[in-house]
Formats: structure tokens, sequence, C-alpha cells
């Protein structure tokens, strides 16, 4: 099919132009934060950089990574970020495989259905699922970071959709015929087959958890349990030290342009590292999620 | 009901039963989960009912009906702050409609594979960064004298801008930033679903000496109409959510009057004030509310598109 019209001609390249322009401006920040992070202070503090360091420097850098706070987050953020999919993609594959049977065969399934789907759309609030992780003495815990965010109903109703759709009944009944038991149903036939379903809905939830915040933020009171997002959020964002128990100087210190950005950028490159896994089974992963007829 | 080998009646009742418990059992882990973290505290919204102290406990606390309401919906502060809260939504649901649906468009156009790609990759890498990280950034990039964003203004002439201080520039400047985070990965949405548009239509139409925009407007866009609805429709549940990791991380005490939203303000008076009870009241308000909205909208995209949820 050839388009031949001057009309169409200056469009192509209008197009061109304006959609690099977009893809630009959506990296140019990243840009910018990483020149002024290899940047040296002085033409920091001096607003001089662009997108191009100045007086190039890996001290902030040297600092960041030197700096034990900084690191012990960085830890506790990894540690969450690899023990919380796991957890949740067990919880939520089990459940799934159980609620994809029709209710024929699993006579309480529409029961099970309505009560996952009625709390995904109702809930208690801040305040009251504050006090309910007060009150299971999850204050300050490493699993707070976890549990609470362990059942995603949303992920559940794709993985449903994706068992029921995607492994056909016929494997399913050979499997019932040799004597397997759900269980091994489970983990022999449709785990292998649910791959690149489950390797999405993981990948998707590991940049919630690394990105994830708010929970370190009110539930942990001593900053030695924040994990890197949170910890980010009080010194980089709010500037609020008061947690922190640091000086004045170390305050004005920790507050400078180069160091600031050497953090931001350090915390942002494990999901620069997902990135391109996370595109092959993107596609594959959105057409999951997206509307069906 | 399809007769097969799974679903036969089977005369054994106790093998039903042997079967049946380890169902039951793959499903306990995400039940006690739920149970836990979304259904007990919708207990504790009993507090909203109560003059709450944290010393006394729940049952002990004084039980004051809707007195917590009546305070909350007498004074101004809560007026305003539900207008902000629908002024943000509202606004991002129709730009984050209409943007990332013309970007698909566009892209759609581009016939060279890598530069359709390159710009694909690009532009949905800021829906991963959380506002924490572009809270650093944008805070930095939008201060006055010295913000590379108002380095770039006045030079080229204009006067600075006080994006993040200024109530006005506030809600520019969040409904802004909100669609250039999201517009990239929800346009990855809609041209998967322009790439699931029959070709045919395309090339019958090419035959028919149709121009590109006449095909974009008589076949790309009614294909795509009903799953922009129903999205829409969708959407509206969250509408009285309005981003709080947005504006927590990027508002100030400047700009609480146009800025704050009832996620902000129930964490202002909740955590750090410890006004337990009026904090809990607006959380359950604004719970039942959209609570109510949500179920409205999954039967407006069920009437209208057959859109279950499961």
């Amino acid at each position: 099919m050839k388009y031949n019209s001057t009309a169409y001609k200056f469009f192509t390249i209008f197009n061109y132009i304006l959609l690099a322009f977009l893809a630009f401006t959506c990296i140019m920040p990243m840009l910018h934060i990483l020149a002024v992070s290899f940047s040296s202070k002085a033409a920091a503090n001096a607003n001089l950089i662009k997108l191009l360091p100045i007086g190039f420097t890996i001290d902030a850098y040297a600092e960041s990574i030197g700096n034990r706070y900084f690191m012990k987050a960085f830890e506790i953020g990894l540690a969450r970020t690899i023990v919380g999919p796991v957890i949740s993609m067990l919880v939520t594959v089990m459940a799934a495989f159980a609620l994809s049977k029709e209710s024929a065969q699993f006579k309480y399934r529409n029961m099970y259905m309505w009560f996952f789907v009625f709390a995904m759309f109702f809930n208690g609030g801040m305040i009251p699922t504050y006090m309910v992780i007060r009150s299971l003495k999850l204050l300050n815990s490493f699993w707070v970071l976890i549990l609470p965010l362990a059942l995603n109903v949303y992920n559940l109703i794709l993985l449903i959709n994706f068992f029921r759709t995607s492994v056909p009944k016929a494997l399913e009944e050979a499997a019932y015929i040799d004597g397997a038991s759900h269980i091994r149903t489970l983990f022999n036939i449709f785990l292998p087959v649910a791959i690149p379903a489950i390797a999405t809905l993981t990948l998707f939830n590991i940049v919630i958890h690394w990105n994830s915040y708010f929970d370190g933020l009110i539930y942990m009171t001593h900053r030695e349990n924040y994990p890197l997002s949170t910890f980010l959020q009080t010194i980089v964002v709010s500037e609020n030290f008061s947690a922190t128990g640091l000086t004045a100087d170390q305050v004005k210190h920790i507050s400078e342009r180069t160091l600031k950005a050497s953090q931001i950028f350090l915390s942002v490159i494990p999901v620069l590292l997902v990135y391109p896994f996370l595109q092959r089974y993107f596609v594959k992963g959105i057409v999951l999620g997206s509307i069906k007829e | 009901m399809e007769h097969n080998l799974l679903t036969m009646k089977r005369s054994n009742k106790l093998k039903r039963t042997r079967k049946d418990y380890q169902l039951h059992l793959l499903v306990l882990p995400a039940v006690v989960l739920a149970l836990l973290f979304s259904y007990s505290p919708m207990f504790g919204l009993v507090i909203a009912f109560q003059n709450f102290k944290p010393a006394r406990g729940f049952f002990r606390s004084d039980f004051i009906g809707l007195e917590n309401f009546k305070v909350l919906f007498s004074s101004s502060d809560i007026y305003q702050i539900i207008f902000n809260t629908l002024f943000f939504a509202l606004t991002k649901i129709v730009i984050l409609l209409l943007v990332p649906f013309v970007f698909a468009l566009l892209l759609n156009e581009i016939n060279r594979m890598y530069f359709k790609r390159t710009i694909q990759t690009l532009v949905y890498l800021p829906h991963f960064m959380s506002w924490v990280i572009l809270g650093g950034i944008l805070v930095d990039m939008l201060r006055l004298d010295g913000g590379f964003i108002n380095q770039i203004i006045q030079m080229v002439g204009l006067k600075q801008v006080f994006f993040l201080g200024n109530g006005n520039w506030f809600r520019f400047t969040i409904i802004i930033t909100a669609v250039w985070k999201e517009f990239g990965f929800s346009a990855i949405v809609i041209l998967a679903a322009i790439s699931g548009i029959d070709p045919t239509l395309y090339e019958s139409a090419y035959m028919d000496g149709s121009t590109k925009w006449q095909q974009c407007r008589y076949i790309t866009m009614p294909c795509l109409v009903p799953i922009m609805v129903v999205v829409g429709i969708l959407s509206l549940g969250n509408i009285l959510n309005a981003d709080f990791d947005q504006i927590f991380n990027l508002y100030n005490g400047l700009v609480y009057d146009k800025g704050d939203i009832i996620d902000t303000y129930v964490y202002r008076l909740g955590l750090l004030q410890a006004n337990y009870s009026v904090s809990a009241a607006i959380g359950m308000f604004k719970s039942v509310v959209s609570f109510i909205v949500i179920i409205i909208g999954y039967g407006l995209a069920y009437r209208i598109a057959k859109y279950r949820i499961f």
C-alpha cells in the first residue's frame, strides 16, 4: 500500500520528529540526574549542569556506597524485592489453580471468588489497617513489607483466566485418569505451561516491591529498618531528618545535590536491569490483561 | 456444562472429599492473608463512630455515632479536599484516555520497525519509576533559581515558574507529570488493540481509494472506542484515589489548599496528628463511595461491552 501525497509526506516527517521528541522527554530527566551525579559539587551547586556531567567525578557514588545507612536500606530493599514476589507468586499460583476449577468440580469455588473480589473493592483504609498491623506485632518487622502485599487479587484473576484458557482440558483429564492428585497436576502440568504468565506477573511484582515506600514509612519506627524506597523518601524527597538522628552538619552534607542524584540513580539501577526482561514478556502479559470480549 | 471426566458424578463420596481437601488447602494461604489484611481492618472502621483513644482500645472508647462525620462535613476544608480529589482524578482520566490514544495512532503510522521499537521502549520507562524517584528528580528540576526546567524557560525569555509552590501551577504540574509518566504504558495496550484489527479492512479501504486519515477515522477509531470506553468506566472506580503517591512526594505546605487530596489529608490527620477517629471517618466515607462507584462502573461495563471480571 503506497501513499504518496505531499500532505502525507509532511505528516510523516512531523510524526517522526514529534515522537522522537516525546521519547526524549521521557528519558531526559534520567539523563539530567545522571549528569548531576557524575559532576563536581561546585558545578552542581552553580546550576551549570544540563545533560552532560561537568567536572566529571565519581565522588558522589563512592560516598553513597560508603554510606552505611544507604547500603543497609539498599540491602533491605533488595531482600524484600526477592522474598516478596516469591511468596506472592506462590500464594497466587496455588489459589489460582484451585479457583480455576469450575464449580462443578470444586463446590465452594464461587464462594471463594466472591470473598476475594469483595476484598478487592472495599477495604478498611489506612488507619484501621495500621491498627491491625500493630496488633499483629508486625511493626518494625521485615515481614510487614512482604505479607500485606502478598495477595494481589488482580494477579489472581489474571492467572485464573490464564489457567482456564491456556491449559487443554485433555491434559488435565489425562493426569486425572493416571491418578494424579491436584497438587501433582499443579506442579507437573499447569506450572510449566504457565511460565510466561508467571514470569510476567513476577516481574511486575518485583518492580512494585522495589518501589514500595509507604509501608516502610508508616510501619517502621526505626530508620534502620527502612527499605531503600523509604530511605530515599525521607532523605531525598521530604528531607525529613527527624527520624535519622543526624547532626546539623551531616544533614547539610546529605542534602547536597550530587549525593542525592547518585542515590537516586543507584536506586533506579535494579529497575533498569529488569527492564529488558520486562520487555520480552511484556506484550504477551499485556494481552493477557487487556480487555477481552 | 460439558460432560467430561472431571465433572462426572463421583459415586464414591469418600474419593471426592479426599481429592477436594487439596484444593481447599491450596486456597488457604490466600484466604488467611485476605482475612488478616483485608477483612480484619474493616472491623477497625468502628473507630469512625467512636471517640477513639488508643489507650482505651476499641471496646472502651465512647461511642459517638455520626458525630465525627458531622464535625467533618461542617468544616469547609473537607469540601475543598473532595473537590481537589475529583478535579485531579477526572482530569487525569480524560487526558489519560486521549493522549495515549493519539500517541498510539501516531506511533502506529511509523513503518521503520527499529524506530518504532526504540520509541516504545523509551516511552514506557517512566511508568516503572516510583514517585519517590520521580519526586526526587522533579523537585530538583522544577525548583526556582536553578532548576533545569526553569533555566530552559528563562533561556527562551519567559519568567520563571514556581511549579511546586503556586497552587494553580501545582495542579498543572501534577496533571502534566502524571500524563508524562503513564502515557507510554497506556499506549502499549492501545497499540496491542490496534494490531488486533483485521488488516483486510485496511486493504479494502485502500482499494477503494481512501486516504490514511479516512482509514484512521472510519476503521481504527471505531474499533478502539469500545475498549477505551470500558477502560474509562473502569477507572472511574479509582476516582477518589487520585494517586496519593504522586501528591505525597511532590506537595508541600504551600499548596495544601489546591493540592491536598483525601488520602494526603487522612495521612496527616491520622498518622501525624493522631486524630484517629476523624481520619478513619474520612477513610470510610471514601471507601463506601468508591465501592458504590465501582459497582456502578462494572455494571455499566458489563452492559456496554459484556466485560466481566470473572
